[in-house]
């Protein structure tokens, strides 16, 4: 027995001793904290059937923090960007939050889906709540739901891609200036953002050209429809000359497929018919016939003459075969979050906050800056349309692809927000 | 009214018989094998990729002709390697094997083919307009659909009741030991049957597969409707099969056409609801949810579905 004890004692001895040591080579690195890098958490789908638009948007980023490190990075610090696999899921999102915290991770950043950007919303309010010394920013880059920089703002969110209430507002004055559309036809995906987007855009069509008639409005199921003929049978009974659509995805490829087959001649004014694999699966389907509103596509870069865009997005596809250079908000992002942590001359996550307030900075196509009342950024955003007639660069190998035909300056995609943003003291 | 009417029958139609070319090969290994195949519209899937793969090289009609014996030669590895050993352990075992291969087969097409959709092409010879009819035209590519359906339900009729072939098969199916003691090899008319139905769903994989996207998710979307549209026919009764797709394919086509709500009706016979509560959301909405729904009821009123021979 004593001889078990003495062991004992001498093993608990030497953990002490080798602790004490490693806490000795630790120490200095502590003093050091500034080298350490600056972690972003990416929580956004890795696996499942999204899994390929997550990952694309994991390497954009990726690429993106490793050519600011070739620079210096931020405040002499490297970038670090952290993958985390919420599989699409709002629940799991959470955990993925509370992983990051644990990390230490003071940045989380991810966009695909309002329901998820919700539940980070609400988990990071109360994540800063509990934990005012290991607070957390989030910084959404795709999830479009007015709500988030409305009745659900938050201090600690900031949205670089314009809201889809923004976006329904530049469709439509973009719409209004066409004599020839006379009858307009929704058809949108039966869930808040598709609900959100039939409801807009009837109260805005009626706002600013009561001329044009609404022929039809249409919701269905997401992801479930295969054969879209009969809805396409609908809008050619309805006459309608033009459809506005928020849907994505294989939703909005069939659609459009489906409208091609049947002969039907309308012009399709989408949100994301430039999405990852969207352009293979439309092809010349949707030729000249397909637009959207962005903030980017690729021939932009062109005929704005912007060099370092330019080499940018064709090192990223030659680097990632396949892959586009799909996010000029996410380059927006890492760039603002740069500028705000050298405004601030720290890392902390609540001055940076603040300096993110209101910060604006160039890019090529105008200025961008980040309302301070709801945290939404106001950038320029642009009409294309799909097809043939473009300058340079084709979409996904199709050989079509994206046009500008108008440009809407950052200040007239502003909407007026409900958001009473509850900041917390800056000094505590 | 006629002319939605006409469109309605005509799109039910084809998407009827895009299920059946899909539902015929299940319900027939289910008939012939006992065994629920859960990975055929994996099978389905390979079909339009094999065909996307081979139509870079042959075109379009050779990948017709070669995608479906390709799946069909896999079908008939996996009955010989993985299916016929896990037989003897009974049927929930020959389940669990199907389900396993569904995500197998998922992930290799990842692997292989990537995330992406892939750009298979309807081809230039079938991609012209075959009529127009109250200004809408009918593409030629979804006759082709239609005829080859129709053939495909006759070749595979002819082949069962017809043919000496089919006599056999049949036979191997109720009576094994008689059949195997007449000289024929049981086990291996059970990989061909297993065989020719992965070959059917392949056939409709390319078919379907440039009408449709040829994306990973197609056999993830595909899958449950065909298991409707069998159970609601009847396990392993082709022409219920057949019937079953006509119907579900029609039903969900004229749900989406209407555009009133159940508030509506009883409004127009005086009674008044609220144009809130369920009852005032648009029947076409209801669409989707239709074939379900069918396959529910039939199971409480009909358990052995429209067609079934089999009391389980």
């Amino acid at each position: 027995m004593s001889e078990l004890k003495l062991a004992l004692k001498r093993a608990a001895v030497g953990a002490i001793l080798t602790s004490a040591t490693a806490l000795a080579f630790v120490a200095p690195s502590v003093s050091m904290a500034a080298e350490e890098p600056i972690r972003i958490g990416y929580i956004d789908p890795l696996s499942g059937p999204f899994a390929n638009v997550g990952d694309a948007g994991l390497k954009q980023f990726r690429y993106l923090a490793e050519k600011m490190n070739a620079e210096g990075g931020i405040l002499g610090r490297d970038i670090e960007i952290v993958g985390f696999d919420n599989k699409s899921s709002a629940q799991e999102s959470l955990q993925m939050l509370r992983e990051a915290a644990d990390e230490g991770i003071h940045y989380v950043t991810q966009g695909n889906g309002s329901h998820v950007a919700g539940a980070l919303v609400d988990g990071v309010e109360k994540h800063n709540r509990r934990n005012p010394d290991n607070r957390i920013v989030f910084l959404n880059y795709a999830a479009v739901d007015p709500t988030l920089t409305n009745e659900k703002c938050s201090f600690w969110h900031f949205r670089f891609d314009a809201n889809s209430a923004m976006k329904m507002k530049a469709i439509t004055d973009y719409m209004a200036d066409q004599p020839k559309i006379k009858k307009v036809f929704l058809i949108n995906q039966d869930y808040s953002h598709g609900q959100f987007i039939s409801q807009a855009g009837k109260e805005l069509l009626a706002e600013k050209r009561s001329d044009i008639e609404v022929v039809g409005d249409v919701l269905h199921p997401v992801g479930k429809v295969k054969d879209f003929s009969p809805y396409i049978s609908r809008i050619k009974a309805s006459g309608a000359d033009t459809v506005i659509t928020g849907n994505w995805g294989n939703d909005l490829s069939l659609l459009v497929k489906a409208g091609d087959q049947a002969g039907l001649d309308v012009d399709w004014y989408t949100y994301y018919a430039g999405g990852l694999g969207t352009p293979t699966s439309l092809g010349k389907a949707a030729d000249g016939k397909v637009k959207m509103i962005t903030e980017w596509q690729e021939n932009l870069a062109v005929r704005f003459e912007a060099d370092e865009l330019r080499s940018m997005l064709e090192e990223f596809e030659t680097r990632y075969d396949g892959i586009e250079f799909y996010y000029l908000r996410v380059k927006t992002e890492m760039d603002m979050l740069k500028k705000a942590m050298e405004k601030a001359g720290s890392a902390d996550p609540k001055a940076v906050a603040f300096a993110l307030e209101g910060l604006s900075i160039d890019t090529p196509f105008g200025t961008a800056s980040m309302r301070a009342d709801d945290h939404q950024l106001m950038q320029p955003l642009f009409m294309s349309t799909f097809g043939s007639d473009f300058l340079e660069y084709d979409s996904e190998g199709t050989g079509l692809g994206w046009k500008m035909d108008a440009e809407i300056p950052a200040d007239q995609t502003a909407v007026e927000t409900s958001c009473e943003m509850k900041r917390p003291e800056r000094t505590s | 009214m006629i002319e939605s009417v006409v469109f309605s029958l005509l799109n039910g139609v084809l998407y009827g018989m895009l299920l059946f070319m899909l539902a015929s090969g299940l319900t027939l290994i289910f008939g012939m094998m006992g065994v629920l195949n859960f990975a055929h519209a994996s099978f389905y899937m390979l079909g339009a990729y094999c065909a996307y793969s081979i139509s870079q090289v042959l075109g379009f009609w050779g990948a017709l002709v070669l995608a479906p014996i390709v799946v069909g030669l896999l079908g008939a590895l996996t009955e010989r390697v993985g299916l016929r050993n896990v037989h003897k352990h009974g049927h929930v075992a020959e389940l669990l094997f199907t389900f396993g291969l569904v995500y197998v087969i998922d992930e290799l097409v990842v692997l292989v083919w990537g995330q992406l959709p892939v750009n298979y092409r309807i081809p230039e010879a079938l991609d012209f307009t075959l009529f127009s009819l109250y200004g809408s035209d009918f593409p030629a590519y979804r006759g082709f659909i239609l005829f080859m359906a129709v053939a495909m339900f006759a070749a595979i009729y002819l082949l069962l009741v017809r043919t000496r072939v089919g006599m056999i098969i049949r036979a191997s199916l109720s009576h094994p030991d008689m059949v195997g003691a007449l000289g024929h090899n049981v086990p291996r008319i059970f990989t061909f049957v297993f065989a020719f139905g992965t070959g059917l769903a392949g056939l409709a994989g390319v078919m379907a597969g440039n009408y449709f996207i040829t994306e990973p998710g197609m056999a993830f979307a595909m899958g449950p409707i065909v298991f409707v549209v069998v159970v609601f026919g009847g396990l392993g009764s082709l022409s219920g099969a057949l019937v079953a797709s006509l119907v579900i394919g029609l039903v969900t086509t004229f749900a989406v056409g209407m555009n009133y709500s159940i508030a509506d009706m009883l409004a127009s016979v005086g009674i008044a609801f609220g144009q809130d509560s369920v009852l005032g959301i648009n029947l076409s909405r209801f669409g989707p949810m239709l074939p379900y729904l069918l396959m529910v009821l039939i199971l409480i009123f009909r358990p052995r579905g429209l067609m079934g021979s089999r009391e389980s």
